[in-house]
């Protein structure tokens, strides 16, 4: 176990709280980004997808892990961004510039979508965005003269910098956009939450009466939360559709919301790491059962893949629901502490009365 | 001079009057308390300055200011913290983290500086943390720095929301049951970090409290509530000895022993 002698304030407000965390996530990204040349390129293709799931997981978990608002409509704001790059593109801007503006565009849309959204409250909120998500594909279907309606688009052609990110040309190009989209949207993340607005978003989520009474405001910092969540949900609806190749009403349906929710459930809610936890479990998951159901000689099993989702979700919610991060720190601890760490450590306590609901 | 003001303060629930034309003022500088019974309407008045209910009738005023005219967030921007009956903590953060939460009135920063730290971001997270740290100091919180609310005893809980009621650096600091919970010893603390709250760092203080030692203590003022109506007002000893608080909380037939009592004596 290390134990942290702190002499300034600063090693808590840096993004790494020593040499050795630095040395492991360096490592890491080293390991990131050499995975081209360790790995064929069906491979690189799976990572670059767990790498987009990740963004837009990044997405939903701002908003559900770090300020406790759930949504089930971020497939809506997914394929805005996906459309929105799109159209920009073919008003003539530079892939990189029309894909971080339609970030921005769809993020002020959230913002705006949220101003009446967030006057609803837990379960509600989650239902009237789950209609969101339902009408996105209506709308897809009507605004045919920007989004090809139900034939859809072809993804165009992305050049960066001279360089075409083809997928199957150059698969390693968009496993490095995919993989610097996920390290942009993870800083930013981080910045975030170690700022006064981060530690807002997880006032408003713990207690809102309290944060007001220390000067919150709660429906600006819930917009900016559904704003900022929106936008990082546009980034990875963008990458999503641009590596499908082709997109149309179908890709961005509402079952995509629903994983998402899976996805930073599983992996654990409110961690960074759960995210990209998640992300492996929802990309991988079904190569694995279809792996599985070829090696049991079956043909492929309609709805298998959701009922299997489904019940993960609902061993870890039963089981663990700090999700896959949080178990993987009670192993940690346990490992650390070995061999004092005590069985009932990660118990919860039984919490204290909330004050009367005030409205 | 008075810092706070309450003129003719009226709220109803329904048919439920839950305070009734109630007038007081909190002078800058002192402790006040209110007391009464379960009900009386105490921490509804807590409520009204926070913003959190809006009087039917009467004034509130802070400092010469509307305070009626504020939004519940912005109250604090004013200069007045507070603290729950029933502890209001973020559960999922830490000490510290609640604490800088607290500083949140004094933030600066945009979103965009925040979002890639850039700017005045780093230097204003230092300058929090180092206020932070001072009342960290002041309420030897310093063992549960980096714990998580959740995983603490409730006495300790009940200090970190006093500690993060002053990192907020209030003129007026509303404490509603600061003891209720607490053992003797943990009382006793409260009792001298009231004090020195007062005296060293000049905050005014109104308190919602049931343990009269340390209201008789603490307290240069106290005012005595039943049914949301004032009963007494006046130094905590006038007020223990007012006919109507001993009825109030013991009955009539109180009154008339005490009164055989002292008649027995004479």
């Amino acid at each position: 176990m290390r134990f942290h002698f702190k002499t300034t304030y600063d090693q808590d407000i840096r993004l790494f709280p020593d040499w050795w965390n630095f040395s492991l996530y360096a490592a890491l990204i080293l390991l990131l980004l050499a995975m081209p040349w360790l790995i064929d390129s069906f491979f690189l293709g799976e990572m670059t997808n767990v790498l987009i799931w990740a963004v837009a997981g990044l997405g939903l978990m701002l908003l559900t892990g770090q300020t406790g608002q759930v949504s089930l409509g971020h497939s809506a704001f997914m394929a805005l961004g996906c459309y929105t790059t799109v159209n920009l593109m073919e008003a003539g801007l530079p892939f990189l510039a029309a894909f971080l503006l339609a970030g921005a565009i769809t993020g002020i849309i959230g913002a705006i979508i949220a101003i009446p959204a967030l006057k609803l409250h837990g379960v509600y909120l989650s239902i009237a965005t789950l209609a969101l998500a339902i009408l996105a594909d209506d709308f897809i279907v009507i605004l045919d003269h920007w989004t090809g309606g139900v034939n859809g688009y072809f993804a165009p052609e992305i050049w960066i910098f001279g360089v075409e990110v083809n997928r199957w040309v150059n698969p390693a190009a968009w496993y490095y956009l995919a993989l610097g989209t996920a390290l942009f949207v993870t800083l930013i993340y981080r910045n975030l939450v170690r700022s006064p607005l981060g530690r807002a978003f997880a006032a408003v989520r713990d207690s809102e009466i309290s944060a007001q009474a220390m000067g919150v405001d709660i429906a600006r910092t819930k917009t900016l939360a559904f704003g900022l969540s929106c936008a990082f949900a546009g980034l990875g609806g963008a990458l999503m559709g641009l590596f499908a190749g082709a997109f149309n009403n179908e890709t961005f349906n509402f079952l995509i919301s629903i994983q998402l929710l899976m996805m930073i459930i599983i992996g654990g809610l409110g961690f960074i790491h759960g995210a990209f936890l998640g992300a492996i479990v929802i990309a991988f998951l079904p190569q694995l059962l279809s792996m599985s159901t070829d090696f049991m000689g079956s043909s492929s099993i309609p709805g298998l893949e959701t009922g299997v989702f489904g019940m993960i979700l609902i061993a870890f919610i039963l089981f663990e629901p700090m999700g896959l991060y949080g178990r993987w720190l009670k192993i940690r601890t346990w490992l650390e502490l070995f061999p004092f760490a005590r069985r009932d450590m990660f118990k919860r306590q039984k919490t204290y009365l909330k004050t009367e609901r005030l409205r | 001079m008075s810092l706070l003001d309450l003129k003719n303060v009226t709220l109803k629930f329904g048919g439920v009057t839950a305070v009734n034309n109630l007038s007081l003022s909190v002078n800058e500088g002192e402790v006040f308390a209110l007391v009464g019974p379960n009900g009386a309407g105490k921490s509804t008045v807590f409520n009204m300055i926070s913003r959190f209910y809006r009087p039917f009738r009467g004034s509130i005023t802070f400092d010469g200011e509307d305070l009626l005219k504020q939004k519940p967030h912005q109250v604090s921007s004013h200069g007045i913290a507070r603290t729950f009956q029933n502890i209001e903590l973020f559960e999922r953060a830490t000490v510290l983290q609640n604490l800088l939460v607290g500083r949140h009135r004094h933030r600066k920063t945009m979103l965009l500086e925040e979002m890639f730290f850039i700017g005045r971001t780093r230097a204003q997270e230092r300058e929090h943390r180092h206020a932070v740290e001072e009342v960290i100091d002041f309420l030897d919180l310093q063992p549960y720095r980096d714990k998580h609310i959740a995983g603490l005893p409730y006495g300790v809980r009940k200090v970190v929301e006093l500690a993060r009621a002053l990192a907020t650096k209030p003129r007026l600091l509303l404490l509603d049951e600061p003891a209720s919970g607490l053992s003797v010893e943990e009382t006793q603390d409260m009792r001298w970090w009231i004090d020195d709250i007062r005296r060293q760092m000049g905050i005014t203080v109104l308190m919602v409290e049931h343990d009269m030692g340390l209201v008789s203590k603490v307290c240069d003022r106290v005012l005595a509530l039943a049914d949301g109506a004032e009963l007494a007002q006046g130094t905590p000893a006038e007020v223990q000895a007012h006919p109507a608080v001993i009825e109030a909380y013991l009955g009539t037939s109180a009154i008339s022993k005490t009164a055989n009592a002292k008649g027995e004596r004479v």
